[in-house]
């Protein structure tokens, strides 16, 4: 610690260079941040306590299918069945067919099932007595300009209604807020309608149900409840599949994309080129020290704290400029997610990630140290001061 | 006044830079002419020219910093240059399954297939429309198909593990209206028969594609007889007799979407309005062109967002990199080149020299850069979960010469940044002290 002095003093020996260094270090870690909320993202969507305890049943046949809603009270007596709800997609739009909103017509106790929503007993209320009522969630709410009390016009890119239009009518009677702001970004941003008054005005559905969610009381029981569910319809012609919410989502996102292979593939090209320009400038700042690191050799510094000062140089450098990175990372992403109006959910960058980014700068900074450090520690002090 | 001159030079960079995005290739080879002329021809142009020409022969000497610019902007444009691919190659496989002469018909206000209901009058009342084109017999050509999801084990995942491919019921007009379609394996499905075929996309992604093997859809043992390549987005399909497929999702006599071919192209119009008028139907007419065009524009932007991003970012850290090695590198030859300016070497030259040998070494990192992404990713397989659709759509990654050349442009801005700056540094050293240096 005594030397740090020291070693500051040699990295901005020459500010320029160091500067310009700093900068490539900063893209680099910025990017490393953002790819890695986006990675963070998917790994963790449905991976939370309540989505264990949650499973969903759908078509074994496909995710488009509908079941017959008489499976609801069947499933319902499943022992360690704590609570039924089903849900059909709505695939809503608002004013344009582009801007999908995540709607669904949902069963009245829909919201107790998710404890991770948050809606004020009034509002919940009154949802329950309207029968054209929605809830919204905050940020979509905020993205429309929509406020509680509005009617609104919505477009159903899958059900007409009997007239055969698209255009329904709604009214928000309240408003969705997520718990967990950091894992609840999904909750913010989508809408929940009456499953009756859908079904009641579109020809399309006729008692259908999209699919089933049950709360399980016990969360070790949950893949016997979840064959215990599947049993009931085996051998029908509407089989159906349970999974916990946590295997639904990761399959799904799965499918989406292999998002770890490209952002693990984009880290490596961006850290490869990190590396060499990084050590070039530490190549740079040795080379040009020579007699510097011979003087300090000579006034008695033993090769070992030689080697450790170039390596401590460069990794104070890469800590120092992934530090700032990652921090504007930190800063930038959640930007980002609200600049995107709910379009992105982006968690933010987590402790995981500095962990990860703080041990991949070290391992940097000694890398990138490593053949400068050698070389400054098997200086010959003769050679060095003679400038040979 | 410094303050002034560096005002302007961000100035015309920022011009620089804009003119040059917009740049279309014959006018970069126009420039490009006139620089080699002015090299060759003029007098300044020749100094330039010798003064690049000791700034190259010297190169070897400083092969470790010059290929931190080299490697650093073959980084940027290979990243780049993939995930553009990435966009391009899925766009263009939904843009080739669609056509201008012929059109899809659906329910009105559906987003795409999947959505869609025709109830049985509407599918028999289509096809009566005015502006169909007729086969042999003089049936009308078209294709009323049912288009629905199906769980199916993936390709080397766990035991457990289910993904969504799209299943198209289809009647023999299928093949009419898409004579792209060919069995390269196995036969076609027997109308009646609980029969599969399957695109050779789905082959790659799903578990138990070969002809032979029979699967389980729901409660229910298909076989699959054959193997079907479109070149297209129909490759991630898998299609069976619309009757039986109907029947397995009891789906009735109504159809998802009437695919048909136009007699005359030019008269779409005058088909839409007359079924679009048609107060019996409610339906909507798209060319499938049209169609397939529009499923593919959300994601292809959002993969080609990403990557300029990504890009940009990779961008400014690669610039910064050649900043670093050109100061360095102008600072390593300061005395040469005060000595140029000293026996009557103008600035000009100077500036030019140093931003052409950063620009050919940016030229040689983007030309690798780009042979890289194309080596590794042209033709590289991906799929995802396609907008529209409620299967896994694969396709092949296409490293376009349009994109090696936008790769190229990168790499050549980023040299043009990194060597001004560095450049100028240059050309305004006071001779007196460059010489007295060291």
């Amino acid at each position: 610690m005594k030397y740090l002095h020291l070693i500051w003093a040699a990295l901005f020996r020459r500010k320029t260079r160091t500067i310009l260094t700093l900068v490539s270090i900063i893209t680099a870690f910025l990017l490393f941040g953002m790819l890695d909320a986006v990675r963070t993202s998917f790994n963790q969507a449905g991976q939370s306590a309540n989505g264990a305890q949650r499973l969903q049943t759908g078509s074994k046949l496909s995710f488009i299918q509908t079941l017959p809603s008489a499976l609801g009270a069947q499933i319902a007596q499943v022992p360690g069945v704590k609570m039924v709800t089903y849900a059909n997609w709505f695939g809503g739009a608002y004013q344009d067919p582009h801007n999908q909103v995540f709607s669904f017509a949902v069963d009245n106790n829909y919201v107790d099932l998710y404890p991770e929503m948050d809606v004020s007993a009034a509002e919940r209320k009154a949802f329950d007595d309207t029968r054209t009522g929605v809830l919204v969630g905050e940020k979509l709410a905020k993205r429309f300009g929509w406020k509680v009390g509005d009617k609104i016009p919505m477009q159903s890119t899958i059900f007409p209604n009997r007239q055969g239009d698209k255009n329904w009518n709604f009214d928000i009677v309240g408003i969705i807020h997520s718990k967990d702001k950091k894992a609840g970004a999904f909750f913010d941003a989508m809408m929940l309608l009456h499953w009756k008054y859908f079904d009641e005005t579109t020809p399309y559905n006729q008692g259908n149900v999209g699919w089933y969610v049950t709360r399980v009381t016990d969360v070790n029981q949950a893949d016997r409840v979840a064959k215990a569910i599947d049993a009931i319809s085996a051998n029908s012609d509407h089989e159906t599949r349970t999974q916990t919410e946590q295997a639904a989502t990761a399959s799904w996102m799965k499918q989406l994309a292999d998002i770890g292979l490209i952002v693990g593939s984009i880290m490596g090209a961006v850290f490869f080129t990190l590396l060499l320009l990084s050590g070039n400038t530490m190549m740079q700042a040795v080379r040009e020290r020579t007699s510097e690191l011979a003087v300090l050799k000579t006034i008695g510094f033993p090769s070992g704290s030689v080697l450790s000062m170039v390596l401590a140089e460069s990794v104070l450098l890469v800590l120092l400029g992934g530090v700032i990175g990652l921090g504007l990372a930190t800063v930038v992403v959640p930007a980002l997610a609200a600049g995107s109006g709910g379009m992105l959910n982006l968690p933010g960058v987590g402790a995981n990630t500095w962990v990860l980014g703080l041990v991949l700068m070290v391992v940097i900074g000694l890398l990138v140290g490593l053949l400068p450090a050698l070389r400054a520690m098997r200086l010959n002090i003769v050679d060095a001061l003679a400038g040979r | 006044m410094r303050f002034l001159i560096n005002l302007g030079l961000l100035i015309l960079l920022v011009a620089v830079i804009v003119g040059w995005i917009f740049l279309p290739w014959y006018l970069a080879l126009a420039l490009a002419v006139v620089l080699a002329a002015w090299l060759l021809f003029t007098r300044s142009g020749g100094q330039a020219a010798s003064v690049t020409a000791v700034g190259v022969s010297t190169l070897r000497q400083r092969l470790g910093s010059a290929s931190v610019i080299v490697i650093g902007i073959a980084g940027v444009v290979g990243v780049l240059v993939a995930l553009l691919a990435m966009a391009e190659g899925y766009s263009q496989t939904l843009r080739k399954t669609g056509s201008a002469d012929t059109a899809i018909v659906m329910r009105g206000s559906s987003a795409s297939e999947v959505m869609s209901v025709l109830d049985r009058d509407s599918v028999v009342l289509i096809p009566q429309a005015e502006g169909i084109a007729q086969d042999a017999q003089g049936k009308p050509i078209a294709s009323p198909e049912l288009v629905v999801a199906a769980n199916l084990p993936i390709k080397g995942g766990a035991a457990d593990e289910e993904g969504s491919v799209q299943l198209r019921g289809v009647g023999e007009q299928a093949w009419a209206v898409r004579p792209e379609v060919k069995i390269i394996q196995g036969r076609n499905f027997k109308p009646g028969m609980r029969e599969l075929i399957v695109g050779k996309g789905a082959v790659k992604q799903f578990a138990g594609m070969v002809p032979g093997h029979e699967i389980r859809l729901g409660n229910q043992a298909w076989t699959v007889v054959g193997i079907f390549a479109a070149d297209n987005a129909m490759d991630s399909e898998v299609w069976g007799d619309a009757a039986v497929v109907a029947d397995t999702y009891r789906r009735g006599s109504s159809r998802a979407s009437v695919t048909v071919k136009l007699a005359d192209p030019s008269k779409y119009e005058a088909f839409k309005s007359s079924l679009e008028g048609n107060p019996q139907l409610k339906v909507d007419v798209d060319t499938t062109l049209d169609y397939f065009n529009k499923q593919s524009e959300g994601t292809a932007k959002v993969i080609r967002i990403m990557g300029i991003v990504v890009g940009l970012i990779m961008g400014i850290g690669a610039m910064f990199g050649a900043l670093n090695t050109m100061f360095a590198a102008v600072a390593a030859r300061a005395r040469e080149i005060a000595t140029l300016r000293a026996i009557g070497f103008r600035g000009l030259p100077v500036v030019v020299a140093i931003m052409l040998e950063t620009m050919l070494l940016a030229l040689i990192g983007g030309v690798i850069g780009g042979v890289l992404a194309w080596l590794i990713f042209n033709g590289y397989s991906a799929s995802t979960l396609a907008a529209g659709t409620v299967g896994q759509l694969s396709f092949e990654l296409k490293v376009t010469g349009a994109l090696l050349w936008t790769g190229v442009k990168w790499a050549l801005a980023i040299g043009f940044i990194g060597g001004l700056f560095p450049a100028v540094r240059a050309a305004r050293l006071p001779v007196t002290t460059a010489l007295r240096e060291l």
